[in-house]
């Protein structure tokens, strides 16, 4: 036994077939993607940038209830409400710090009426900190903008919930 | 006047050569980045210019308007000084590369000795980096560097006395037409194998790269550089990557003659077959630095000093004997 392994040593057995080896793993097909130019595929319940949804005649979703508030582990949102003139509470402020954000997804599922939303953009840097700030302005934006997708990945999603 | 005329030709024959390889120091880290790349199914760099070709020079271009950061208990001239000697020393060795029968720059007839002595020196500039940084990695990469080329430098002596006792003489050119007929690698197959470790080992490359090991040492003698100095460093470490290729290939592989003397082959000018030898071996470099994990520093010295050393000096013998009994000896 020790006289293969001392043959191995010197013929160098082993370590020509971890280079042969080497040399097939070369001619095969890679295994990552060039990133900026291809993007891999994205699950429906992805948790990325914030969203603000509404309903489709233009209503925030938004109740105001701030469970999100809550329930948020990093404390990153922070919302302020009032009565509207029709009787109905509405947020005055939401602004979500998406430097404090752990991106957890519990906002989302704490929302009784789909308004918090995480959509599937995930390329969303910026030059400055403040410029992460998110206000409510903001988050309908994005809201308004990814609604198609957000609505789409909901229902994808809502067997599961 | 004729004085000022030698002193130009003399500088532009240096840059006639100094650039074209620094240009391949360039285009040697991204081939050597995307072989690793390969082979671990990666695609590596592929964005800047044609295949990722210039990110190598777009890296540099960072480097040079990076910050140089001096610490301030460091030995500030000696911290300037390592990371010069080492891009110096690993540039100057190529004045005496034969890249064909006429095209060398300095056709000295004790070339294999002053490439040997020059490639010592290099862990002057290791050692100086690692000291006068004033820190304890850089420090201990340093000492570690330093044991580790001082041992593999000896093996490699050894080695070149084989060759030697082939040749008869000291000049690199003679050397390559000593390899007319027959190149080293056949008669000398286990001294290359064990030039080609000792060269990994000498110039810091896996398996052998502990003075960076950066598991242990964050980045050995480098820690505290940054910026160009740390740039140099680098392209210092390629160029002396490089020099050991063309070594191996000039004892070895028969520098610039052609592997056959037949037509398709022999039309193909020398330097062509030098820089393909230079790029065989360099692609090996880089196949093995993916596949080797690296070396504990005791099975290191072990093998520099139990192994390779008396089994080159056996050789030694050997190769000497034969040449004497058959009255192979050159010169007679």
């Amino acid at each position: 036994m020790s006289l293969i392994r001392f043959f191995k040593t010197i013929f160098m057995i082993d370590f020509l077939t971890g280079l042969i080896m080497a040399i097939k793993e070369i001619f095969k097909p890679k295994k990552t993607i060039n990133y900026p130019f291809e993007k891999g595929s994205i699950s429906p319940r992805a948790r990325g940038e914030h969203a603000l949804r509404r309903y489709p005649n233009g209503e925030e979703r938004c109740i105001a209830c701030k469970l999100c508030e809550a329930v948020c582990p990093a404390q990153a949102i922070t919302i302020e409400s009032s009565e509207r003139e029709d009787g109905s509470r509405k947020t005055t402020r939401y602004d979500i710090d998406m430097l404090k954000c752990i991106y957890c997804g519990l906002c989302e599922q704490s929302c009784p009426v789909d308004a918090i939303v995480q959509g599937p953009n995930f390329e969303f840097a910026t030059e400055t900190r403040e410029e992460l700030y998110y206000n409510k302005e903001k988050l309908l934006e994005n809201g308004d903008r990814w609604e198609n997708i957000l609505a789409a990945n909901i229902n994808a999603d809502s067997s599961h919930r | 006047m004729s004085e000022l005329f030698i002193f130009f030709e003399q500088i532009y024959r240096i840059l006639f050569l100094l650039v074209p390889v620094l240009v391949s120091v360039a285009m040697i880290v991204w081939l050597d980045r995307r072989v690793w790349a390969f082979v671990q199914k990666r695609r590596g760099p592929n964005v800047v210019g044609p295949f990722g070709l210039f990110q190598t020079l777009a890296d540099a271009l960072k480097y040079i308007f990076k910050e140089i950061i001096i610490p301030a208990s460091s030995n500030k001239v000696i911290f300037i000084l390592a990371p010069i000697v080492t891009m110096t020393l690993a540039l100057i060795s190529w004045a005496v590369i034969p890249f064909s029968e006429t095209f060398v720059l300095a056709d000295i007839n004790v070339g294999i000795l002053y490439l040997f002595a020059v490639s010592s020196l290099g862990v002057y500039g290791i050692i100086m980096g690692g000291w006068a940084s004033n820190s304890k990695y850089p420090f201990l990469g340093a000492i570690r560097s330093a044991a580790q080329m001082v041992s593999y430098e000896v093996s490699i002596g050894v080695i070149i006395i084989n060759v030697l006792l082939c040749v008869g003489s000291l000049n690199l050119s003679d050397i390559v037409l000593a390899q007319k007929d027959l190149w080293f690698v056949i008669p000398l197959f286990p001294m290359f194998i064990i030039f080609f470790i000792s060269a990994l080992a000498e110039t810091n490359r896996p398996p052998f790269d502990l003075p960076e090991a950066e598991a242990e040492l964050v980045a050995g003698y480098q820690t505290e550089y940054s910026g160009m100095m740390y740039a140099m460093f680098w392209l210092g470490e390629y160029a002396n990557i490089l020099l050991m290729c063309a070594m191996g290939s000039i004892l070895f592989l028969g520098g610039w003659l052609s592997p056959i003397d037949l037509f398709p082959f022999n039309v193909i000018p020398a330097p062509i077959w030098l820089i393909l030898k230079i790029l065989f071996l360099f692609i090996l470099f880089a196949l093995i630095k993916a596949i080797v994990p690296r070396y504990r520093y005791d099975q290191l010295m072990k093998l520099g000093w139990k192994i390779f050393l008396p089994f080159s000096l056996i050789y030694v013998v050997l190769t000497a004997s034969f040449l004497m009994y058959f009255d192979l000896l050159p010169g007679n």
